[in-house]
């Protein structure tokens, strides 16, 4: 059903972002911008240890502390029910959340909150966290996915037992979920294969790294109606969990999104917000609270750690003829982690006929796991690109000819069942090849202490839609509002708004897109699952399409013909067939609107499926300090099957923010903890995100596959960059060096101790 | 009750006395007390410069100094940045270049521009890469702000 025109006016054109003037003056107003009579600040007392059971808590010299208004602690949580609620891309159980927010009984990570504060002055609140005393017995954590699974482990919850595939002993468990997909047969597969590579790989938990840290404030009104002003990605969602966190009716709760500083998936499960509303329930006044660094790194949620064993196989030609794969993802202190995903993502490039991959959520003494762009692909490509890599070495072909070989295309099928619909990935494979970077050799260093390397790596990410709603209003000077519940994170506002200006005729700028609150449209799923210019910018052209209709309406009514005598043309000047002389525009009739039949205006309400599946193939250059293990990235090309571009600047900065948290994944990025579970770099100086020296400038190439099945053709964009880049940068490591690294990140202490191991340095 | 002491300063050419804790940072005063919330805080120590203002001609991390530190200083933040009727070239440079996805470190990086272009009217990227390292960017991998620099020093140069 894409529109097989070719050519846009507004679709592909790059204007100037409409959010964008108050984001360079400092205008933008975002959750922790926020001031409200008689507002009081909250602040969060956080477990010292990673695994202990709360013997007391006592409040009583915190809540005389002058200033201090109201304490709270888990007892305050109403019991909740053990019910699972759809938050994108993940899903997490109301019961957990509440035990998350707030611990009680057990704190499970190091940072779990246990009581919260309001106070006149933050100084105040955080010396009333001082105040709190709580006694503590500590008991073992478990920190490691593999000593969690074993039987003695300790248990975070004694009550977990594992939903496995028909080897559970109803004994509990660590395991949340043991899952298997399988094709084929894969020993058959490897005793058929020339060559088989098997080997096991690392990752630590990793962090979004929004810069804006959670935020939430609520007033509670004596009527008990509950407004609540956040950081999210998704206002519905942080109504429908407060909703039954604190068992408040949805219809009493409305969520106003402020501007979101960044969210990549970490924003989409409440951490602050049910403590405000209880807190501004107990003082009758606004409460606000945000989260310092060190919080957002000990307590909400990063992607998982994991250990993934990959074994592969392919005859001499490059053929692959099997597959296996086992992940096992830290899920946190509670289950969830996105392994699932994992598992879809490990393979999804190649035509396998003979696969299995086993999958593990388990349990460590460590933060719930949240989603993560594209959570759980990273880790599980670099697991299988690099293994890919050595298969194409061994069969002395080219990565890229090796990829073609074996590349999926249209019917397809994936290892997790479905079977692809049209997706471009052998068209980003050769668009990789053809490219200038790939073309261009690489020439070796002059400094002899370095080494250089060139590394490809493909991704792969699902995409996701979902239920979404659009309002398109005429204003009387010929331009329209645009409003909609998608909260916006990379330019969305932009992407929807060119669809409509593209439907009805206008420039861009005469569309000004408001993302509004619960109270002011229909509901609308989470920004997540690259999904916003999918199913929003989907319900803005079936909006916009309403308005185009009644426009044609109101010209056959002036002109007293059938609206079917109506042409409405690309440019939003309006003609009629049997008669030339009469010729109208969008702005004329908009002018007119009032004496014509009153306001125009239209809606889009969508439970957008039909997603359109995103590969990429990623170039990059390395560079190894064999004295001190340092890698640096020399230069970078980004290839994506991006659908349709509708603002291509902004498809761009999708994927080189992508590639650039891929980056930091690989090379820099780890939590560290010690053996308590002390959470050990929770600072940006320690957890060590890429800076703008770090990068080089990153090259992209964006292939245009439509989406069949979306009116414009779009494919979501914003996840699939962040997948290749770990197994890519792996790939040139070994190419520079010869040397297989198989954990992340490869930071210099571990390229170094490789390096020696090698005997490449001393 | 905290100590307290009452500061003179200049922010965005506006003189103001206020009475501040002396436990209260620079940061916190202009967004608690000010409403000048354009400076964030994204870290609280001074590693992601999102909080980024001109203090007495130098680029600072403000919530590194305390606010009794500012007395007698002067202070731009990113709200004193644009002229009333245009924008600085930074700031059309940032637009025009996409150069800015969620926006909560744009002021940051517009203040940090500003300072830089001040003092070296035609940096490399090499140089601008190196000024604008204390200032994280999550979003957009850097590219396009490098580019909006670039831009907007050639815009300064062109006085357009």
């Amino acid at each position: 059903m894409a529109e097989e025109k070719k050519q846009f006016r507004v679709i592909g054109t790059r204007p100037i972002r409409h959010d964008g003037t108050d984001k360079v003056t400092g205008y933008a107003r975002y959750g922790a911008d926020i001031h409200l009579s008689g507002m009081l600040y909250g602040k969060v007392l956080r477990s010292p240890h990673a695994h202990a059971v709360i013997k007391r808590i006592d409040t009583s010299k915190a809540e005389a502390l002058p200033g201090v208004m109201a304490v709270i602690t888990g007892r305050d949580l109403p019991e909740v029910a053990d019910r699972l609620e759809e938050l994108g891309e993940q899903v997490t159980n109301i019961r957990d959340e509440s035990h998350n927010v707030l611990a009680t009984g057990k704190v499970l990570y190091h940072g779990h909150a246990v009581a919260a504060v309001a106070a006149v002055s933050p100084h105040v609140a955080e010396e009333a966290l001082k105040l709190i005393e709580v006694e503590y017995e500590v008991l073992e954590p478990v920190l490691d996915v593999l000593e969690a699974m074993k039987p003695d482990a300790p248990l975070l919850n004694p009550n977990l037992r594992t939903r496995g595939i028909g080897e559970e002993d109803g004994k509990p468990s660590n395991i949340a979920q043991h899952f298997q997909n399988k094709h084929g047969d894969v020993e058959k597969g490897f005793a058929e294969a020339d060559y088989v590579v098997e080997r096991e790989f690392r990752t630590t938990m990793v962090h979004q790294g929004y810069i804006e840290p959670q935020n939430a404030t609520a007033y509670v009104r004596p009527d008990g109606s509950v407004t609540i002003w956040c950081s999210t990605q998704g206002a519905f969602a942080v109504r429908s969990q407060v909703a039954q966190l604190c068992k408040i009716p949805v219809s009493k709760i409305k969520v106003v999104p402020m501007e979101i500083g960044g969210g990549f998936g970490g924003k989409t499960v409440v951490y602050l917000e049910p403590l405000a509303v209880l807190l501004s329930k107990k003082t009758g006044r606004p409460v606000k609270m945000w989260m310092n660094r060190a919080e957002v790194l000990q307590a909400t949620g990063p992607t998982s750690g994991s250990v993934i064993r990959v074994k592969m196989g392919c005859k001499k030609d490059g053929t692959l003829t099997a597959a296996q794969a086992t992940l096992i993802y830290e899920a946190g202190a509670f289950p969830g982690s996105p392994v699932g995903a994992g598992a879809g993502v490990i393979f999804a490039p190649y035509r396998l006929p003979n696969v299995q991959i086993d999958g593990y959520d388990v349990l460590v003494n460590k933060p719930k796991t949240g989603a993560y762009r594209a959570p759980g692909g990273t880790n599980a490509a670099f697991a299988a690109e690099s293994v890919v890599d050595e298969l194409a070495r061994l069969c002395g072909m080219d990565p890229l000819e090796f990829r073609l070989k074996n590349g999926v295309k249209e019917g397809d099928r994936r290892a997790d069942g479905p079977r692809l619909p049209r997706v471009g990935y052998l068209e980003t494979v050769r668009a990789a090849m053809e490219s200038d970077h790939y073309k261009t050799p690489l020439e070796p260093s002059p400094d002899p202490t370095k080494r250089r390397g060139r590394g490809v790596a493909s991704g792969f990410w699902f995409n996701g839609g979902g239920p979404s709603s659009v309002l398109v209003k005429v204003n009387e000077d010929g331009t329209v509002d645009l409003i909609e519940g998608s909260t916006d994170i990379g330019g969305t506002r932009a992407s929807c708004a060119m669809i409509v200006a593209e439907v009805l005729g206008l420039p861009a700028e005469d569309v000004h897109p408001h993302v509004v609150d619960t109270d002011s449209i229909g509901y609308t799923s989470v920004t997540g699952g690259s999904s916003v210019t999918h199913k929003t910018g989907w319900a803005s052209y079936l909006a916009a399409q309403e308005v185009r209709e009644e426009v044609i309406r109101r010209a056959a009514l002036l002109w007293s013909v059938e609206p079917a005598e109506v042409e409405y043309h690309d440019d939003g000047t309006l003609t009629c067939k049997s008669d030339p002389s009469k010729k109208t525009t969008f702005k004329e009739i908009a002018a007119q609107m009032n004496r014509t039949g009153g306001p125009i205006e239209g809606k889009g309400t969508i439970n957008a499926g039909g997603a359109g599946p995103g590969f990429g193939t990623h170039i990059v250059d390395v560079e190894v300090d064999i004295e001190t293990g340092k890698v640096d990235i020399l230069r970078y090309t980004a290839v994506q099957d991006v659908g349709r571009a509708i603002h291509p600047a902004y498809v761009e900065g999708q994927i080189e923010g992508g590639v650039a948290q891929g980056a930091g994944w690989a090379l820099t990025e780890e939590y560290y903890y010690d053996e308590k579970g002390h959470l050990l770099n929770s600072s940006l100086l320690d957890y060590r995100m890429p800076t703008a020296l770090d990068l080089p400038l990153i090259e992209t190439i964006l292939v245009e596959v439509p989406n069949p099945n979306h009116p414009l053709g779009v494919r979501g964009v914003g996840e699939t960059p962040i997948v290749p880049p770990a197994g890519a940068i792996a790939n040139a490591i070994y190419d520079a060096v010869g040397i297989r690294l198989t954990r992340l990140p490869m930071k210099p202490s571990y390229v170094l101790e490789e390096l020696i191991k090698a005997g490449l340095t001393s | 009750m905290a100590t307290k002491q009452i500061i003179r300063m200049t922010v965005n050419g506006e003189d103001v006395e206020l009475l501040v804790e002396a436990r209260e940072s620079l940061l916190e005063v202009l967004r608690e007390k000010l409403e000048l919330t354009g400076a964030k805080e994204g870290c609280n120590n001074g590693n992601c410069g999102a909080c980024s203002v001109i203090f007495d001609g130098r680029l600072v991390n403000s919530c590194l100094v305390l606010a009794v530190e500012a007395d007698g200083k002067t202070i731009t933040t990113v709200e004193g940045i644009a002229r009333p009727d245009r924008l600085h070239p930074a700031q059309r440079a940032f637009l025009e270049e996409a150069a800015l996805q969620c926006g909560v470190c744009t002021p940051g990086f517009i203040v940090a521009s500003k300072a830089l272009l001040d003092q070296n009217p035609n940096p490399t990227e090499e140089e601008i890469r190196r000024f604008l390292a204390g200032n994280l960017c999550r979003c957009t991998g850097y590219h396009k702000i490098v580019l909006a620099v670039q831009k907007a020093a050639a815009m300064m140069q062109e006085g357009v």
